[in-house]
């Protein structure tokens, strides 16, 4: 793979936090060559992030960055879109700051069809905290607040975000950083609030516990179970079963907010 | 402002067109009562405006959504009430850490809790100063008039601008639903003032030499923006000489403008026995009670008021208590900010609590009984 284009990350600012094995570099990367290719110029471009260890990306990305507080990076977003809709807002949330304590923000701009790139760096945990279970995390998976493991039900994100409203969702995983590019790219490219849920090896707080190996034994897995949605339409669903659907999901139109709100003030 | 015009406002308005007039033209908010009208005129006003209201799912994406718009440039005011007003206070912390501008109307409401959401109290002085954790600072304007609200909000929004630095005004119910004469100026003469438009080209966001424009996100200036502790460019530090210096730089912008932020006024006697130091609506009955002591009956009476609550008007308070023999605080609340009254006065004046909380207005009889004890 090429070098990633220097301009865009603050290199003062590394090596970054992260652990090794940790899957938050490679989705980082990945959104770094999608808006590359997007064409946008630099400056503006913003990145936004919550809190956990995938939000600290935003530190490591030379463009202007807003790291929030913990599920709150979208209505900081929403406020940010409303005031400059020109900009280019990627969104970066980690599954329990995006799905749990932002939960309400998530569905909500997910209603307004808002034109924001949320990117979901999902490693089924709370990382920074050291590995309790968040809404992601699957039933029955281990968590230091779950040592039986969890009882509670996983939503499935992007069914969430179709539900209220969202009009693009994907899903690619850090196993397959190439289509994670592309995904990233033609979130970016819809007009619209776009979901990208990118799958990703915790090894430290979520792959140990569970015995799922180290980080190369979790992408081999995370590549095996993944399935295109091209091949699993023609798939059974006994097949399909602990099975990952990957690649756009799902991806419609519908007025985007921000472009109406300033066409019914006159101003667009 | 030569051109201006009496206009029959209630406070909520005053407050929506004071901030409107200093250049607001970001809304977003959640409803409650008693501050829901401050929504809907923003509403009704700021599309014509080209601004923008947005109704968002909850009270902490409000105080998000206005952080995100001021980072985009834009002069912003969210309001709320009591409930709403605990909810706001995580993001209203990141906006004092990240120096965002923004102001934040808190209408008071009876609580604790949901409380008594129609009546009037002065119970969140306290939270106005330390709702948020951490050692942070906090400007906090407290109106006793229609007229005051409307001029302390352009205050708020300018100050807010310029010290980049969050700012609350802290309404009554009573001053929130009154209404009174205003005088406005003309429409096109906004009070604005500019903040600065030349950036230097060695601008750093949080410049360790003092006070510093933001420049909004898109203008090609790539900081960051966190609520870590951060260094001058933005970034996250746990160094502790940076920490140290990062809690004292924000702290040190609000004791250098110290001036400008506190405002106070005194009425009644020039050597006083006896001085009402008062806040909010309470202002009024006790500036009744003053009017007919002094005024009428020349008694050694007189009022301080607070408009600005926080930071606490100390330096004023301290000179009052070594004129007068006694300091009376009325408040509608169990006692919030009569401690501070007796830590400035120093043992120099006996300081009296007069203290309502039945959700009622505190009343100028209630205050001149007390005040009869020593006339
Ligand atoms: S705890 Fe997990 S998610 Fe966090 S940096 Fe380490 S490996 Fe990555």
């Amino acid at each position: 793979m090429e070098q990633l284009t220097q301009d865009y990350l603050r290199t003062k600012k590394l090596p970054h936090i992260w652990c090794p094995g940790c899957g938050n570099g490679i989705v980082t990367a990945a959104l770094v060559r999608a808006i590359e290719r997007t064409g946008y110029d630099q400056s503006e471009v913003v990145i936004v992030s919550g809190i956990g260890c995938s939000s600290r990306a935003a530190g490591y990305l030379n463009f202007n960055t807003l790291h929030t507080t913990h599920g709150r990076a979208l209505a900081f977003a929403t406020g940010l879109k409303m005031a400059r809709p020109e900009l280019k807002l990627f969104v970066i949330m980690g599954d329990g700051d995006c799905s749990a304590i932002g939960g309400n923000h998530f569905i909500h701009a997910a209603r307004r069809n808002i034109d924001l790139n949320a990117v979901i760096i999902n490693n089924h945990i709370y990382g920074m905290t050291g590995g309790q279970h968040s809404p992601l995390t699957p039933t029955g998976m281990k968590a230091t607040t779950a040592p039986g493991g969890t009882l509670e039900r996983a939503f499935d994100l992007l069914e969430l975000a179709r539900g209220a409203g969202a009009t693009f969702g994907a899903r690619g995983n850090a196993a397959q950083p190439r289509q994670l590019e592309q995904l990233i790219l033609r979130a970016a490219n819809h007009k619209g609030f776009s979901v990208l849920e990118a799958l990703s090896p915790c090894p430290i707080a979520y792959g140990r516990r569970n015995k799922l190996g180290g980080a190369v034994e979790m992408l081999r897995e995370m590549k095996d179970s993944a399935v295109s949605m091209e091949k699993a339409s023609g798939m059974e669903p006994e097949e399909l079963e602990g099975k990952t659907l990957s690649g756009v999901i799902f991806s419609t139109e519908a007025p985007e907010f921000s472009e109406e709100y300033y066409r019914s003030i006159g101003k667009a | 402002m030569a051109e201006t015009k009496p206009v029959l406002m209630q406070g909520n308005e005053a407050c929506a067109e004071g901030a409107i007039s200093a250049g607001v033209r970001f809304y977003a908010g959640y409803p409650i009562t008693p501050s829901t009208e401050i929504a809907e005129h923003m509403a009704a006003r700021l599309p014509d405006l080209g601004g923008v209201f947005i109704q968002m799912e909850d009270e902490i994406a409000s105080m998000a959504a206005v952080i995100g718009a001021s980072i985009g440039g834009m002069r912003t005011l969210t309001a709320t009430s009591g409930p709403g007003f605990s909810l706001k206070q995580e993001n209203l912390g990141y906006a004092i850490m990240a120096e965002i501008p923004c102001v934040v109307v808190n209408v008071q409401r009876m609580g604790p809790s949901t409380g008594v959401p129609t009546a009037p109290a002065q119970g969140d002085v306290m939270q106005a100063r330390w709702g948020t954790h951490g050692d942070h600072p906090i400007i906090v304007f407290s109106p006793a008039s229609v007229y005051e609200t409307f001029y302390l909000t352009i205050a708020a929004v300018n100050l807010s601008q310029k010290l980049r630095q969050p700012v609350i005004m802290l309404l009554d119910e009573v001053i929130g639903h009154m209404r009174e004469k205003v005088m406005i100026p003309e429409a096109g003469k906004l009070l604005v003032e500019k903040s600065s438009d030349n950036i230097p080209a060695d601008w750093k966001p949080y410049d360790e030499k003092g006070l510093t424009p933001l420049v909004p996100f898109g203008f090609g200036h790539y900081y960051h923006v966190t609520g870590l502790f951060h260094d001058q460019y933005g970034f996250p530090t746990g160094d502790p000489t940076q920490v140290e210096r990062a809690l004292d730089r924000i702290h040190g912008k609000l004791e250098k403008y110290r001036d400008e932020i506190v405002l106070t006024n005194y009425i009644g006697h020039k050597e006083p026995r006896v001085v009402i130091i008062t806040y909010g609506c309470t202002v009024r009955s006790a500036r009744a009670v003053v009017k007919k002591a002094y005024w009428q009956n020349r008694l050694p009476v007189g009022l301080l008021s607070l408009q600005t609550i926080w930071p606490f008007p100390g330096k004023e308070v301290a000179a009052i208590a070594k004129q007068a023999d006694v300091i009376i605080v009325p408040e509608m609340n169990m006692g919030q900010i009569v401690g501070e009254v007796e830590r400035y006065a120093c043992g120099n004046a006996e300081v009296v609590p007069l203290n309502r909380y039945d959700g009622e207005m505190m009343s100028p009889d209630q205050i001149s009984e007390l005040l009869g004890r020593w006339l």
